[in-house]
């Protein structure tokens, strides 16, 4: 037991570390900014008092070290500082749209998990059937595709065509939850398709994989019907491959999210990285980059805690 | 009258397949490799299935299972379980015979257990699952087989993972899971090949004891006819899908018909002729020599250790005994911690990257797996044209004469062969090609580490006589580092036994083989298995009497 | 050469329609001057024409051929990812072959850095550079190489790995063999297939990066034509159920599908039995 939580342990500082060196490098963006990013930004008409003044709104007059930790310490205390383009608090502008991106995610995923486990497993144990070719061809393509074609295709035909959804996800806090499922089904579609596609992919390999073991030969030469075999033998082992799909693709949703958000301005902290990211207001990039970056790590970090948690030869050392 | 008593006499046989084909897939086409072979098995009978590999003895025990691997199909003929046609079968007629009254035991025990499941549930699952015991009684009976099979803790170690336990544990574990429908036939499947000698013998005598006891008809597979002479009544000899022959164990072992079984029942007859020790310095010479892999404990301790030129020095001891590491003390792989090497009496320095190209040259290494020791992408051309060209300095016509005269020297057909890649070759040629590079660098000491286990046995007996010609020839010398206590026996000047890193006994071929022995050495030799009928028995029986008088009997570690 | 025919007359017409679409698209690019009926960024016309016979595909946002811009499109967008994944992998590959023939401490410092720069989403990690460096073309490709350069790395290293655990490379390090010999000779080649593979795959992801940087108004800046901006340029015409702006996103999937099956294709030709 001991061993798992020295695992896990090691794991968990190995995030904590990394999650350390990704806010260091996100801050220090900046420090590589060329000599004239003030100017760049404010303009060559730029005088010199608005451009000390720019430089102290930034902090840029302190050393980069003290700067780190008064952002860092600031961060801790859920002080993420203030949009260059509107003064408001970031803490504001972030609030409501993390929220709707979470929604946004977990409606994707609510519908692509089960979907995407289920298909994927029956394509695994009807290896080589037309059913399988089907799901490989339809697979491969749609990993292919980019996100926004996916989106403007279901926006032509859905939205537009036969009139079924809204083609703008125009959600606010005061909306029914109801309404807002409906209006954001196209966004969150376009995600499904993008992710089923992968997650089945991959859940396929992992069980062909697990299928061809030894132990599951054994199984079956001791005459256990197949469901048993799959249920009592293949399952427990296949957990650890399964939530790593799970958990991969959850963290691309993650990532996903910032196009569809933008297709159907839908009003998350994607489309917010977008206009900050246009409008060059550092801060703001550096909050969203930081929040995104966050989760990406703290899905893959879960991953690997399940996956040590769910392995029988380190649940039983010897 | 008498041909009634006759029928009588012999009743129907518990497994009858006749005219047995089976297809195996490559490249999308169906090649057929088993063509057409005939087994019969009565009640209570073990059957011996020997062959070489790709002689299609696996296949086979599974089709008496009704079962074909993926990318394998029963093509043609008939098996008969006890008066019914299982090709023909239902898969539910099938399932119900699986694991009750037909059961198998895997070749690897640690791959066959499912990891995520206690030992005594696997047990348990088949005979509750077909409803022929309670879990309780399961739960009794396994113990009671764990204790008939001398597994140590009976009563507790069905309660352990399969990665808690030794792969001599693992491997009777299997057989008592496959004993627990007390099932009317097991087919064994190498059940031995992985594990040491000294492991071997034990769980050879545990598995024949149950087999016996139970009146279990079996199917023992293996590629070893010494293995086999003690677990078989009757044994069919196979080579490439066919039978060669078929007989009761007398008659195979003893009185073999057919040139290819005689050829098998020879392998292990070879000898080298005894030589003098030499009087000159030795070429190489390892003194107190200890190493570790970083941080960890100790895997060689003070080995001391000559090799004299044209010598043939065997290294002889199980897994984990620190023979290979041995070896890549000597290549400068592993950098001892203390000691020295000397080679002709000057000190080799201790590190690769130390070490001259002339130093390196002189010194060369032939490996277990010719597969994985022959580059695929290169052909043979430049794999042995490579040191000439690199130690050497040979190159353009000079170069490609002295490859082909290397091809000849190890009875290679240059023009035949020079052009093909590794995958174009046999097992035995690739080996062959090996012996080639590592002769192109002129070394004056070989290391072979293991370079016959892999190959099937014939082939290895023609490798270890091509080695001896080269040793007359060209006057090398090799240090053979094995586990074959045959192999030691055919082409060795001296032993080193190795145990736990260190040596424990040393010196010329006689001494070594010729009691009184260390302790150790005496359990290595006594447990290898030899072409007789009743060796097991008799060898259990001596250490039993042993024990009895009170002497010290060495077990194996696998304990 | 008679086993490379043999192999194409066995390919599935997945492979074959594969094989067709990236010799399509490589025609387009090399000849896409000689195919166009006008210049590259030329104003021809007003904005949003609908289709003629003047104009195939009709007028985009600026007044400018659509057909014109999508043929240049295929060779601006279809050029620069193959720059970028081409450095990707001299990078990647290098540095994985290095980090698993060294292995010990240079295998330990190349991996962390390797792991915290995978730690970041691509796409987040490129808009943060690209805020700060700007956009123009040789950053883009360095970027989004460097980036990338990760996963071949990845790779590489894993695939090397497994060689270099083989006792041929062994013998090669006991002869006394350099490093340089040992990739190039030992390890190269054994490693070839698997890294064509992900060459194909990687080509297909740095591609759809660039039109989803070039699409958020990130990545290929005007007046070149590049498929992703010319979708969001275009958008809104979709609103109004003309579903020209999805052509330059349907001749994106249309290549990474073909790319696709390609590598579909050759991994299972390279795996053998592995995945039957």
């Amino acid at each position: 037991m001991t061993q798992i939580l020295t695992m896990v342990a090691q794991r968990l500082a190995l995030g904590l570390l990394t999650l350390f060196v990704v806010s260091l490098i996100i801050f220090l963006g900046v420090e590589l900014l060329p000599g004239d990013l003030t100017q760049a930004i404010l303009g060559q008409a730029a005088t010199e008092e608005t451009v000390a003044a720019f430089r102290k709104e930034l902090k840029l007059d302190l050393p980069p070290h003290e700067r780190y930790i008064a952002w860092l310490g600031g961060i801790l205390q859920g002080d993420l500082g203030h949009s260059l383009a509107n003064k408001r608090a970031i803490t504001e502008l972030m609030g409501v749209r993390l929220w709707n991106t979470l929604f946004l995610a977990f409606i994707s995923a609510v519908i692509s998990i089960p979907l995407a486990l289920g298909l994927g497993i029956l394509a695994a144990l009807y290896r080589n059937t037309l059913y399988d070719r089907m799901v490989n061809i339809f697979t491969l393509s749609s990993i292919s595709f980019p996100e926004f074609f996916v989106a403007y295709i279901l926006i032509l035909v859905l939205a537009v065509q036969l009139g079924w959804f809204p083609s703008i996800s125009n959600i606010g806090e005061e909306l029914g939850f109801w309404e807002r499922v409906y209006r954001s089904i196209l966004p969150a579609l376009t995600l499904t398709l993008v992710v089923v596609a992968h997650m089945m992919r991959m859940t396929r390999a992992a069980i062909i994989n697990l299928m061809a073991s030894p132990y599951i030969e054994m199984a079956n030469l001791k005459g256990l019907p197949r469901a048993r075999v799959i249920v009592k033998h293949a399952l427990p082992n296949a957990l650890a491959p399964i939530i790593n799909v799970v958990v991969i693709n959850l963290a691309y949703l993650v990532v996903g999210v910032v196009i569809v958000e933008v297709v159907f301005v839908y009003p998350g902290l994607g489309q917010l990285l977008i206009d900050a990211v246009r409008t060059r207001d550092i801060p703001v990039v550096q909050a969203t980059g930081l929040f995104f970056a966050a989760a990406y790590i703290l899905l893959n970090l879960t991953a690997d805690v399940l996956s040590i948690l769910t392995n029988p030869r380190l649940l039983h050392p010897r | 009258m008498n041909d009634d008593a006759a029928i009588t006499d012999t009743p129907e046989p518990l497994l009858k397949m006749t005219g047995l084909r089976i297809e195996g897939q490559a490249d999308e086409q169906w090649n057929e490799i088993v063509h057409g072979v005939d087994v019969v098995l009565h009640r209570g009978e073990v059957l011996g299935l020997i062959g070489e590999s790709g002689a299609g003895k696996s296949t086979i025990g599974l089709a008496a299972m009704g079962y074909a691997r993926p990318g394998c199909r029963l093509s043609g003929g008939d098996i008969v379980f006890d008066g019914v046609e299982l090709r023909s079968a239902s898969e539910n007629y099938k399932r119900d015979l699986r694991g009750v009254r037909i059961a198998y035991v895997a070749q690897s025990a640690a791959a066959a257990f499912n990891p995520a499941h206690r030992l005594i549930d696997q047990f348990a699952e088949a005979p509750v699952h077909h409803g022929v015991k309670s879990r309780a009684e399961a739960e009794a009976d396994a113990k009671d087989l764990y204790r008939q099979l001398q597994l140590p803790y009976p009563e507790q170690i069905g309660y352990r993972y399969p990665h808690q336990v030794s792969g001599g544990q693992l491997q009777r574990a299997m057989t008592a899971m496959a004993m627990s429908c007390r099932p009317d036939l097991i087919i064994f499947d190498e059940p031995t090949t992985a594990l040491d000698v000294t492991t071997q013998i034990e769980v050879l005598a545990a598995v024949k004891d149950v087999v016996k006891q139970f009146n279990t008809a079996a199917i023992y597979i293996t590629h070893d006819l010494a293995v086999v002479a003690q677990m078989a009544d009757r044994i069919m000899v196979l080579r490439y899908g066919n039978l060669v022959e078929e007989g009761t164990a007398d008659q195979i072992i003893n009185h073999p018909k057919e040139d290819y079984t005689q050829r098998l029942l020879a392998v292990r007859t070879y000898r080298k002729p005894d030589a003098d020790p030499p009087s000159e310095e030795p070429l190489l010479r390892i003194e107190d020599v200890s190493a570790s892999y970083s941080g960890s404990a100790r895997v060689l301790e003070n080995i001391d250790l000559e090799i004299g030129r044209q010598r043939t020095v065997a290294v002889v001891g199980e897994s984990g005994s620190g023979k290979s590491t041995l070896a890549r003390v000597i290549t400068g792989l592993l950098p001892p911690e203390d000691g020295r090497i000397l080679f002709e009496g000057e000190a080799l320095p201790p590190a690769l990257p130390q070490r001259t190209r002339e130093k390196l040259r002189r010194l060369q290494m032939i490996y277990q797996m010719p597969d994985t020791a022959l580059n695929p992408r290169q052909r043979l051309r430049d794999i042995i044209g490579r040191p000439l060209t690199f130690y050497l300095g040979l190159t353009g016509r000079k170069r490609e004469d002295r490859v082909r005269e290397l091809l000849e020297m190890i009875e290679l057909e240059p023009d035949d062969f020079i052009d093909r890649y590794p995958t174009e070759l046999s097992g035995g040629q690739k080996q062959r090609v090996c012996i080639a590079r590592a002769l192109a660098a002129q070394p004056d000491l070989i290391i072979c580490d293991e370079v016959t286990s892999a190959l099937d046995q014939l082939v290895a007996e023609e490798i270890l006589k091509l080695l001896q010609r080269l040793q007359d020839e060209l006057h090398v010398s090799y240090m053979f580092i094995t586990h074959d206590l045959a192999t030691v026996r055919a082409i060795s000047d001296e032993i080193v036994v190795m145990l736990q890193g260190r040596i424990v006994e040393q010196g010329t071929k006689n001494d070594v083989l010729t009691p009184p022995h260390h302790d150790y050495t005496d359990l290595l030799l006594s447990s290898v298995p030899e072409m007789e009928i009743g060796w097991l028995d008799r060898t259990l029986a001596e250490r039993e009497g042993r024990r009895s008088r009170g002497e010290k009997v060495l077990e194996s570690a696998d304990q | 050469m008679q086993d490379a025919l043999r192999l194409l007359r066995s390919s599935p017409w997945s492979a074959r329609f594969g094989m067709f679409v990236v010799l399509f698209y490589v025609f387009m690019a090399t000849f896409a001057p000689v195919l166009t009926p006008y210049g590259e960024s030329e104003i021809v016309a007003a904005e949003y024409e609908p289709w003629s016979s003047e104009f195939l595909l009709g007028t985009d946002n600026l007044g400018r051929d659509m057909l014109t811009r999508l043929i240049y499109g295929a060779r601006n967008t279809i050029g620069i990812a193959l720059v970028t994944t081409v450095l990707a992998f001299l990078i990647g590959s290098v540095t994985g072959f290095l980090a698993a023939t060294l292995g010990g401490w240079t295998d330990q410092a190349i991996s962390r850095v390797v792991d915290i720069l995978m730690a970041i989403p691509q796409l987040i990690f490129a808009l943060l550079i690209l805020t700060i460096v700007g956009t123009a073309i040789p950053v883009l490709v360095v970027v989004i190489a460097v980036l990338d350069s990760t996963r071949v790395f990845r790779l590489a290293r894993a695939v090397a790995m497994n060689i270099v655990v083989m006792d041929y490379v062994e013998v090669a390090r006991l002869r006394g063999e350099g490093l340089w010999w040992i990739m190039r000779r030992e390890l190269l080649p054994n490693a070839l297939p698997p890294l064509v593979a992900e060459f194909g795959l990687r080509f297909c992801f740095v591609f759809l990066l660039l039109s989803a940087l070039s699409f958020l108004g990130l990545g290929i800046q005007p007046p070149t034509a590049d498929w992703g901006s010319m979708v969001r340029d275009n958008a809104t015409l979709i609103t109004f159920g003309d579903f020209t702006p999805i052509l330059p996103a349907a001749s994106i999937a249309l290549l990474t599908v073909g790319v696709n099956f390609i590598v579909d294709w050759f991994l299972h030709q390279t795996a053998g039995l592995k995945d039957e």
